[in-house]
């Protein structure tokens, strides 16, 4: 074994991580170049308007709203899956999972043509009910929350799965309360996941402006947007999209600093106990209830509200648009994966048969673009393309660059876990016999990624399909997608003629997250 | 299926695709025409498209809102790919009249609308008009509860009930005559204090109407024909317009209107679209499908439409051509926090 491991990086790792940083970085700095180009009475007119600070305020309050209102949705259908025998848990599990399956932007739609004096509640009970229509700093937590709560989930329930069982005996043997394990025992082993999860939210919620443009809440993401799209003063925009760079790297030092010399280890493994015959009880009941309660407001409400839009639309007339759209985005989507799942390759093949402090840096290049805000890193490419590659500006291959480099990161967990699993005495055995590295790699490795590259891609594809922000901003003039389609409707307030769009993009995150399901199904 | 079928099937499917890829190349060789389109895609893919089904002519739209389009234009300067502009509002086409970018017309098109529908050097024309309204919730608000003048709802009674869309380009048009009707002192001072009473922002102009319906707020300050779209497809919907009285500047009319730039190396066609917009089909369908005002007498009007004359009748008095000072209007809306 030892024979295989490379103790010098390859050189080919650091020009890797070059190209994949620089990618990103490059037209990031773009941002600055354009901030600092204006005199320094703008500058300081721009830096010091007193806006900035509401617009701070704003986008921190909303993303501590989010956190909030996830957590106290996903721990409870953690707790139930990994700590209770309850039957029937992975119906729970699915339903922890099953709203990653709705955009937030679409979400926003979906319950805003719910409620209100006109909505779908309304007119389907003849204006005899009603509830008011959700908007402002509530209506965007509530929809971001229930969006991008599975996140949190998904962490938890490893977290809580993970917890050695020895622990909490000791302390009850100890004479500790129930309540007193939960709290100095479990919680505290869940800050890692508490912190990870939530940190993946927090990126969504500075990322979003389309929930905010539609729940009319100023957050900076959405004052960029309005400056792109109405006034286009393009110095502030850049202003705006440096101050949201800004923050999304303090989050992430955040979460790297809270992290540093937490040690959850244990010597050993787990032992685990026989769990009790599983069997109905009060638990059971309250953790079907909650579970109801939380799918009927992430998936239940959205789908009924679209429905009854697609009701009220000539489903068959808007048939070749939307046919038009499909196409258009499936273009555009499809080159995007398969270039994202070539590069992955390589570089996570190197990160798991390589190890090395550079590999392994190359391998977390690959989240970069994922971590960036989205319309950021789209003004940043606008901005670069226009003076750097002119013949580049408003095409389509900026668009599947944008793609590639935002989602890339989709597909390297596949690719993972598969390599994980092949065992590199294959590997050595077709070297033994005279292959060359590159032969042993292309003929006995790359086969038994076969099915995981087609996974990756098939994650990329479908996060393209649905994806917001890039879509809008760099989609050549007059090119159809479902995506920036969809946004023209909602943002002409057209309920019943966004709802065709709608309800193909939650065909596509459907599929996307039926693909998560099964991986993990077939993972546990 | 046989192979004699087979055969006979791909034959044909090979004429066929021989003869599509002759024929639009003989009819029109390398006609094309970029727009840059103010306009929302929803309101005038139709229109645009049926320009192209007649001509042939390859139409490249980049749809965006008007004042991102016209500050696009005057940064690409020569190198813009642009043909035309077509702009949702006068006050973006004079901006781009006042920095050169656009080009005179032929006598063949200005002559085609009345004065106050195309400036005085004739490098923009109207393709439609439209007009400010105070748009209301009948359920909620009584006829005679309703404001007279524009600057009545910073009263305090009106607080939270309001709906407007800052970064729309008929709303900044508006801000802008206020401010040459009522001077900019006085025009930040309404802003400010419409600010403070609680109205609600919106994106859009349509969203303001859906609001409306929804109880979010129950007035707002759209321009007229969006609501008229909402009622062509559902008779009941609970949403009503009117006017401030006589002379308000909020009872504006303005114009969405189409420009040619200096830029454009394809001058014949460009003529050709502006024209096609002015012609009896493209007014026809402003008219009955965007319920907004022809700028040509040759078609029939909408039986939804208020009469242009009494619509006249409710406007101030504006210049559309001195409404060129975009640019000190989106600072003005920044300075105030509203964009």
């Amino acid at each position: 074994m030892s024979a295989t491991i490379h103790r010098q990086p390859p050189a080919y790792a650091l020009l890797g991580i070059f190209l994949l940083c620089g990618g990103v970085l490059l037209p990031l700095a773009y941002l600055l170049v354009r901030a600092f180009e204006a005199d320094s009475g703008e500058l300081r007119e721009i830096v010091f308007r007193s806006r900035n600070l509401e617009l701070l305020s704003n986008t921190l309050s909303l993303t501590a709203g989010v956190l909030a209102v996830s957590v106290v949705a996903a721990f409870p259908l953690a707790w139930f899956t990994a700590r209770r025998n309850i039957a029937g848990e992975r119906f729970i599990a699915a339903a922890g999972v099953l709203p990653l399956a709705i955009p937030p932007y679409l979400m926003a739609y979906a319950l805003l043509g719910l409620g209100g004096n006109y909505g779908a509640v309304a007119q389907l009970s003849d204006r005899a009910w009603s509830f008011p229509i959700l908007s402002g700093y509530w209506g965007a937590v509530l929809v971001l929350a229930l969006c991008n709560f599975p996140y949190l989930f998904l962490n938890f329930r490893s977290a809580l799965m993970n917890i050695d069982p020895a622990l909490e005996e000791m302390a009850y043997s100890l004479g500790s309360s129930k309540r007193r394990v939960l709290m100095r025992v479990i919680v505290p082993q869940l800050r890692p996941a508490l912190l990870s999860g939530g940190l993946l939210v927090g990126l969504h919620v500075l990322s979003d402006f389309a929930v905010s443009s539609q729940m009319r809440y100023d957050t900076f993401s959405l004052a960029i947007f309005t400056q792109y799209n109405s006034a286009f003063d393009r110095t502030y925009a850049a202003w705006l999209a440096l101050a949201l760079l800004l923050m999304t790297f303090a989050a992430l030092f955040v979460e790297a600093r809270a992290l540093r010399g937490l040690r959850l280890d244990r010597a050993g493994t787990i032992i685990p106990r026989r769990r009790a015959a599983r069997g109905f009880s009060a638990i059971t009941v309250a953790a079907f209830g909650f579970t109801a309660l939380v799918v009927s407001a992430s998936v239940g409400a959205p789908l009924f509200s679209i429905l009854f839009w697609a009701t009220k639309t000539d489903m068959a007339g808007q048939w070749p648009a939307l046919f038009e759209s499909l196409r258009g985005s499936a273009l555009a989507s499809m080159p995007a994966a398969v270039a994202a799942t070539t590069l992955a390759v390589p570089v996570v093949y190197l990160g798991i048969r390589r190890p090395s402090w550079m590999t392994r840096m190359l391998e977390r290049t690959l989240y970069i673009g994922y971590a960036t805000p989205a319309l950021a890193f789209a003004l940043g490419l606008v901005f670069f393309s226009i003076r750097v590659t002119p013949a580049l500006y408003q095409t389509f291959f900026l668009l599947v660059y944008a793609y590639t480099m935002r989602y890339i990161a989709e597909a390297v967990g596949p690719l993972r876990s598969t390599l994980y699993q092949a065992s590199p005495r294959v590997e050595e055995a077709a070297r033994s016999l005279g292959a060359g590295s590159a032969a042993a790699f292309f003929r006995v490795t790359l086969p038994l990624l076969k099915n995981s590259m087609l996974t990756a891609t098939a994650f990329v594809f479908l996060s393209c399909m649905k994806d917001l922000p890039l879509t809008i901003i760099l989609s050549p003039p007059g090119y159809q997608t479902l995506a920036v389609d969809l946004w023209g409707n909602i943002e002409e307030a057209m309920l019943p003629e966004a709802a065709p769009y709608a309800l193909a993009i939650v065909a596509c995150s459907a599929l996307f997250v039926g693909l998560l399901l099964s991986r993990e199904k077939s993972h546990s | 299926m046989n192979p004699r079928n087979l055969l006979k099937s791909r034959s044909f499917a090979l004429l066929g695709l021989a003869a599509t890829s002759l024929l639009p190349q003989a009819a029109n060789a390398a006609e094309s025409l970029t727009i840059y389109s103010g306009r929302t895609e929803s309101l005038v893919a139709p229109i645009i498209n049926q320009f192209k089904k007649t001509t042939g002519i390859d139409v490249t739209v980049r749809y965006g809102g008007t004042a991102q389009l016209a500050i696009a234009i005057e940064e690409e300067g020569a190198k813009s790919p642009a043909d035309i502009i077509w702009a949702q509002d006068a006050g973006a086409l004079g901006a781009l009249n006042k920095a050169g970018a656009l080009a005179a017309l032929p006598e063949s098109i200005t002559t085609r609308v009345p004065e106050l529908f195309r400036n005085h050097n004739n490098t923009w024309v109207a393709t439609s008009g439209r007009a400010r309204v105070l748009a209301y919730s009948p359920e909620r608000v009584a006829a005679d509860a309703l404001p007279k003048s524009v600057f009545d709802l910073t009263d305090p009674k009106y607080k939270g009930r309001v709906g407007w869309a800052p970064s729309n380009a008929s709303f900044q048009t508006f801000v802008t005559a206020m401010t040459i009707d009522h001077g900019v002192d006085k025009t930040r001072a309404w802003l400010e204090a419409m600010k403070a009473n609680e109205t609600k922002a919106y994106a859009k102009n349509a969203p303001i109407i859906q609001g409306i319906a929804a109880g979010e707020v129950d007035f707002g300050l759209p321009n007229h024909y969006y609501l008229l779209r909402f009622k062509a497809s559902d008779e009941a919907y609970p949403v009503a317009q009117t006017f401030f009285q006589d002379g308000d500047t909020a009872n504006m009319i303005n114009v969405a209107g189409v420009g040619m730039l200096k830029s454009s190396k394809n001058v014949s066609t460009a003529e050709k679209f502006i024209l096609f917009l002015l012609s009896p089909v493209a007014q026809q369908y402003f008219t009955s499908q965007v319920f907004e005002y022809p700028v040509t007498d040759e078609v029939i009007a909408s039986s939804l439409l208020e009469p242009f004359e009494s619509v006249l009748k409710h406007a101030p008095k504006i210049d559309l051509e001195k409404l060129d000072n975009l640019e000190a209007t989106l600072k003005l809306l920044s300075e105030v926090g509203l964009l």
